[in-house]
């Protein structure tokens, strides 16, 4: 993974929040207008995409700027109430947050033929917009775990946990919800099955799982043999790795599948250029581009070997609004941390 | 000829009308469309606005002395039910402690609360109009006491896209039978008045001096009635015309003998006033004036009786009055003197419709005629006989000869008895007068004598006005 260092002047003039929130910056393109896009999607995946965008809109600087999830989030909201540098453009896979975004009507409204032929599950209200297609899976070692010990479903898992609590102790890891929103996320999507979720919260309290951060450190810690099993960590990410020592699992009984939503604050200074990264994003080519970068992949049932029932689609939809309840995060969090070595990385 | 510009086409004011009636029914019905669908909408959306709010106060526990709300997803799949709506929601203890809730920082005030029902109230939200349902639920726990409540709120895209979906569905079909109902009026309304149209057509066509009556073979009642109107005035008109060109034509021929004739004398009596010859041709100079004051009188007394038939109203008359203002009036002194005249009447009326003055110059002439050419003597008289009310008048002698009494009231029935002083008009007076109110005349030769009677309808005087 590459990282790009801030640099120094733009580090002394942005404000000092930013500074503190975003993880990396990065620019494509001279053109005279200026394109600023927070995303959560990590640069060395989209890059390809960006590239392309600004090789077909030469008249934009684009400012691509890498965030955390609720960093973004809280940095949203503020700039939605206060009209503080707001971004032209916000792509998050932490949909939740991003559905309360457009709740607290903080979004720009905005329709065309490519945004119309999106599914309802992925468009809500003309303001929020579902790019990507990525499942949610389970990593494995090839190395240290053969084919037949790999948990197909979560009841394999759970069986595993109870079976082979020495092998496993310590070695099955997951995000932090705390740190991340699309941690969060999936962990609510997986509380809304309650039977499957108690007893996968027993079990992973059983074999002192890790709960960390970061999508990019898990697949390594896996490949390296640290964690032989990571639950729910975004396919994509493990798709763009490309390591032969990962083997990835599509949940059999269900798997939960993200759509990263694209969203045009209200605010926005260039509100038109966010429109057409928009409708670039939906265009076929960069989807193809997307794909190839392991953002879009394929659900369908030939591909996955996934009954149609077992695809759970996270849906663009008001009733998103429950993740974000305060109460409800609290619960899920007190639940959580009673489960979870919670291991703060870096 | 060229068709004159019509200033208002019936038709336009009747389609006109149609269509005001059409658009202002359309509206009210659209209106009370619209009032209708906003307040099914309303309540649709009301009733899941209640049923969420209701799911989140069920889902409100007491944990360790204080409220917790377990958030139901269900309840936000109800309010999803109005897919592209906004939500709001907030779970507020006592005192207005915030609970949980969309945002604390977003705070929706509702209303002085009135009951411990729900309560719907409308408010902004993020600057877009929405509804909202304030749903209090009371806990009485050990360590908990105190109302806690729900509001939840919606936006209202929804509610406007039913609203409006509610009105589509119902004015759509409204429209169409509104313009199927202005096409089949506008063809009614087009047959209803093509009579109208023929007609006045033909009378653009007709020729102005033309009088003969306008044809009403299958017109409406209506126009019927208009064109038989416009006909009797034509044909009143045409009588007119025809009576003036009668009299003209009768006055020129009726003058030029007599005129002749008083020249031819005027010039013998000039010529030697003092012989015996030119006294005879005064003495008959002054009857030829005297005859043609008697023509001239009757030339303009059947004028008028022509005239007075089409044009004065039918009044009342009583033919005992007739018949004895006919005796007053006559001159039987000067025509045939010595004669006696005995006025036949009974006591009581004898009605008629009619005009006095028509019938007492008819009266008049079939007296004179009496005495000119009947024997004494004479009577006049009136009476009712069974429906019919008859003035007649009686001599003694034997009547004209058949072939004058066939020939009666024919203009110039001047024959060779009437002498130089009868133009034969008088019965021409008579019988246009019998003619024009609805009677006849009759001649009866009896062995003592002849009578010429003028019989009417009678009337009651009640029937008068």
């Amino acid at each position: 993974m590459i990282r790009f260092l801030i640099p120094l002047a733009l580090c002394l003039l942005m404000p000092a929040t930013r500074t503190a929130a975003q993880e990396a910056v990065t620019e494509f393109g001279t053109g005279p207008a200026p394109l600023l896009v927070r995303s959560t999607t990590d640069i060395g995946i989209i890059r390809p995409v960006m590239e392309q965008f600004a090789t077909q809109n030469p008249d934009l600087t684009i400012t691509y700027e890498q965030w955390g999830s609720n960093a973004l989030f809280q940095h949203s909201k503020t700039a939605c109430k206060t009209g503080d540098s707001p971004a032209d453009a916000v792509l998050s896979s932490a949909v939740q947050q991003m559905v309360w975004l457009v709740n607290a009507a903080c979004a720009h409204r905005y329709s065309s033929a490519l945004t119309q032929a999106l599914p309802p599950a992925r468009r809500w209200r003309d303001e929020l917009w579902g790019i990507t297609t990525e499942p949610a899976v389970i990593v494995y070692n090839k190395d240290r775990l053969d084919d037949l010990e790999v948990p197909r479903s979560r009841f394999a898992l759970l069986d595993a946990m109870r079976t082979r609590p020495d092998l496993l102790r310590g070695r099955v890891a997951t995000y932090d919800i705390a740190a991340s929103g699309l941690g969060f996320l999936f962990a609510y999507g997986d509380s809304l099955e309650a039977t499957t979720f108690g007893s996968l919260i027993e079990g992973f309290t059983r074999i002192d799982a890790v709960a960390t951060c970061c999508s990019a450190e898990i697949i390594r810690d896996v490949a390296r043999g640290r964690f032989l099993i990571a639950y729910n960590v975004l396919g994509s990410y493990v798709a763009n790795a490309q390591d032969p020592a990962v083997g990835v699992i599509l949940p059999e009984d269900y798997t939960l599948v993200l759509s990263r939503a694209f969203m045009i604050p209200r605010n926005a200074g260039n509100s038109a250029g966010g429109q057409r990264l928009l409708d670039f994003l939906l265009s076929p080519t960069a989807q193809d581009l997307l794909a190839r970068s392991g953002l879009v992949a394929r659900m369908d049932a030939a591909e996955t070997g996934l009954a149609p029932s077992a695809r759970r689609f996270i849906p663009l939809s008001p009733a998103l609004l429950v993740a974000s309840d305060p109460n409800r995060r609290a619960e899920l969090f007190n639940l959580w941390n009673d489960a979870f070595d919670v291991e703060t990385a870096r | 000829m060229v068709r004159p510009p019509l200033p208002h086409s019936l038709t336009a004011r009747v389609l006109s009308a149609v269509m005001l009636i059409l658009v202002l029914g359309g509206v009210l019905v659209g209106l009370s469309i619209w009032a209708n669908g906003r307040l099914a909408a309303r309540q649709a959306y009301d009733r899941l606005l209640l049923g969420a709010a209701s799911d989140i106060a069920e889902s409100v526990r007491i944990q360790d002395g204080r409220p917790i709300v377990d958030l139901p997803v269900s309840a936000f799949e109800l309010l999803a039910q109005a897919p592209d709506d906004r939500i709001y929601y907030a779970v507020r203890g006592p005192d207005g402690r915030f609970i949980t809730g969309l945002d604390p920082d977003t705070v929706i005030a509702p209303p002085q609360p009135v009951s411990q029902a729900a309560q719907y109230f409308a408010a902004d939200l993020n600057g877009e109009p929405a509804r909202f349902v304030r749903l209090p639920r009371l806990f009485a726990e050990r360590d908990f006491s105190g109302e806690v409540e729900v509001v939840v709120g919606q936006t209202l895209l929804a509610r406007r896209a039913m609203t409006a979906g509610l009105m589509l569905d119902a004015l759509l079909p409204m429209a169409v039978a509104g313009a199927l109902l202005l096409i089949m009026s506008w063809f009614v309304t087009r047959s209803a008045l093509r009579p109208l149209e023929a007609m006045s057509d033909d009378l653009i066509r007709r020729d102005p001096y033309d009088l003969t009556p306008v044809a009403s073979d299958g017109l409406p009642r209506e126009l019927q009635v208009m064109i038989a109107a416009m006909n009797r005035f034509m044909g009143r008109l045409d009588r007119q015309v025809l009576s003036m060109r009668n009299l003209i034509a009768d006055t020129a021929h009726q003058l030029r003998t007599p005129v002749a004739a008083i020249r031819v004398q005027a010039e013998i009596a000039q010529a030697d006033p003092d012989s015996p010859a030119g006294r005879r041709a005064l003495d008959r100079l002054l009857n030829r004036t005297r005859s043609l004051g008697t023509l001239l009188d009757q030339l303009l007394s059947r004028a008028m009786v022509i005239h007075r038939i089409d044009s004065a109203p039918r009044l009342p008359v009583d033919l005992r009055e007739v018949a004895l203002e006919a005796l007053e009036q006559s001159d039987h002194e000067v025509i045939a003197p010595g004669v006696e005249v005995h006025l036949k009447i009974g006591e009581d009326p004898v009605w008629v419709r009619g005009d006095a003055f028509s019938l007492g110059e008819a009266t008049k002439n079939l007296l004179g005629n009496a005495l000119r050419h009947g024997k004494a003597p004479v009577s006049i008289g009136a009476s009712l006989d069974g429906g019919r009310a008859v003035l007649w008048v009686r001599d003694s002698g034997p009547g004209p000869e058949t072939s004058v009494s066939a020939r009666l009231g024919d203009r110039f029935n001047r024959n060779a008895g009437s002498g130089e002083d009868s133009s034969g008009l008088g019965l021409s007076i008579v019988k246009s007068t019998a003619e024009a109110f609805d009677g006849t005349v009759e001649m009866t030769r009896t062995d003592d004598g002849f009578r010429v009677s003028l019989s009417f309808p009678a009337a009651t005087e009640g029937t008068g006005k």
